[in-house]
Parts: structure tokens; C-alpha cells; sequence
């Protein structure tokens, strides 16, 4: 069981890199149980999208 | 911004009226406010010398940052492998304290530094207010972290490219790149999510 530190890791990472199956999966039952990591996802994904905004690169959200 | 780019007046008009938007993103890039003048007064001069290569004045601001990019990324390249990236600086060590503190030993969120919800981020991205803060936090990470933060996030450098320009390990860039994306969302969570609109 991935402990809530190491999913921040992991997610920064998946901004960066493809993570392997087995990553994914661990990521992915963590996420569906800890709402702290859920969201802490959701603030990188937004901080990713405000910097495609600073460079004048506004993309679609919808999905995320 | 809106309308076609009728004649090289407006052109120019445009490109002009962009400039500090330019200047701000290569000064927070390159922490060189000379070197960021340079450059972006070349990737102006570039701009009105291919103007012709332009069509269509919505993604001006877009088809001119690419530009820029291309500038910031050879002004790096120029400076050399001087910069001793890796060195970890008391300002990161403080930023790793921030974060190692959000933690209880079993390594969950303690109760009072659970993430919070921020919301509607379209809603966000509209307030002109937002981007102060934004840039403001961009500013205050430490200089080593945001440049390899900005290589990626703002150049679109293959982490890989990231690594190998600055001479990290792999893993080195991406705690360095972790830290920094903590460090702008404590940052912004501090500044913004508790003060701001909620």
C-alpha cells in the first residue's frame, strides 16, 4: 500500500513520465480511497494547466 | 484579442502590446533582467522579420511565445553547464521541511494539511488577480528548482532533456521537479485558496 507521500512522488512523476502497470494500478487504488491525494492531484494538474496558460497555450480541461 | 491582422501596423501594434508579457516570462525564466531584454527583443525582431510565415492574429501570442522559447532555450544553452544545478540550497532545504511537515510519521496527511479543494479551475485561470499570485510564487522558488521547473513546464523540454542539459541523475530531476510543484501548490494554497474567492 502506497503511503500518501509516495503518491505525491508518483504523481509529479506521471506529469513527466509514463508510469509502469504496476504504478498505475497501486496509484490508482490509493486515489479511489484518500480524498488528500485526489485532490493533491487535481491541484498539480491545475498548476500544469495554469503554466499552458502563461505561455499562451489555453487548452481544453474537460476530463480532468 | 480578437480579429484578423490586417495590415503590418496592427502587426506590429500587437507584438508591441505583448512585450511585457514577454519580458515577464523570460525574467522569471533566465533571473537575468538584462538577458531577458536581450531576448526578447530578438524574438521580437524575429517575429516582425517573418511576419510573412504568420497568418491569423489568434494564436499571435502563442506563434511569438514559440519563439521566445526557442531564444530562452539557446540563452541556456549559451550560458553552459556553469550553473551547478544539483546543489541543494538552504531555500530547498526549507521547502523539503515545508513538505516532510504536511506528514505524520506513517507518511498520510496530518488532519490540518490535507489538500484542499480549489475549486473550478476555469473560474481561477479568469481572475486576473490570480496571476499576480501565480507569478508571484513562481518567483519565490528557489532559483535552481524553478529553472528546471520552468525548463519543463514552460520550454516543454523531454524531462530526459531536462537532465541531460543540466547534468542531473533521473531521479534527481524528478524529486527537483517535485519539490518545485509542491512548493508553487503550498504556495498557492497559502496565498491564493485561503485568502482569495473561497
Amino acid at each position: 500500500m502506497l503511503s500518501c507521500k509516495e503518491v505525491t512522488h508518483l504523481l509529479s512523476e506521471s506529469q513527466d513520465r509514463k508510469l509502469a502497470l504496476g504504478e498505475r494500478m497501486r496509484l490508482s487504488i490509493h486515489l479511489a480511497m484518500c480524498k488528500g491525494c485526489s485532490r493533491y492531484r487535481k491541484q498539480i494538474q491545475f498548476i500544469h494547466r495554469a503554466c499552458q496558460e502563461l505561455i499562451g497555450k489555453p487548452q481544453d480541461v474537460s476530463g480532468r | 484579442m480578437s480579429g484578423l491582422a490586417k495590415s503590418p501596423v496592427d502587426f506590429e501594434t500587437t507584438l508591441v502590446g505583448l512585450r511585457p508579457d514577454l519580458y515577464r516570462f523570460a525574467s522569471l525564466q533566465l533571473r537575468d533582467d538584462q538577458l531577458a531584454d536581450d531576448v526578447v527583443q530578438e524574438a521580437m525582431m524575429a517575429a516582425l522579420s517573418s511576419e510573412l510565415s504568420f497568418s491569423g492574429r489568434s494564436s499571435l501570442k502563442t506563434w511569438v511565445f514559440a519563439i521566445l522559447r526557442n531564444k530562452i532555450v539557446d540563452a541556456i544553452r549559451q550560458r553552459g553547464r556553469a550553473i551547478n544545478v544539483s546543489a541543494l540550497t538552504a531555500e530547498d532545504q526549507s521547502l523539503d521541511q515545508a513538505f516532510e511537515a504536511l506528514f505524520k510519521p506513517n507518511d498520510r496527511w496530518s488532519a490540518d494539511s490535507k489538500p484542499n479543494d480549489w475549486g473550478d479551475p476555469e473560474d481561477t485561470l479568469h481572475q486576473q488577480q490570480f496571476w499576480t499570485v501565480f507569478e508571484a510564487c513562481l518567483k519565490h522558488l528557489p532559483e535552481n528548482t524553478a529553472r528546471v521547473f520552468m525548463m519543463r513546464e514552460f520550454l516543454e523540454f523531454d524531462t530526459a532533456e531536462v537532465c541531460a542539459e543540466l547534468s542531473l541523475t533521473t531521479s534527481n530531476c524528478h524529486v527537483i521537479l517535485h519539490r518545485a510543484r509542491n512548493g508553487l501548490r503550498q504556495c498557492l494554497e497559502q496565498n491564493w485558496f485561503t485568502t482569495g474567492e473561497h
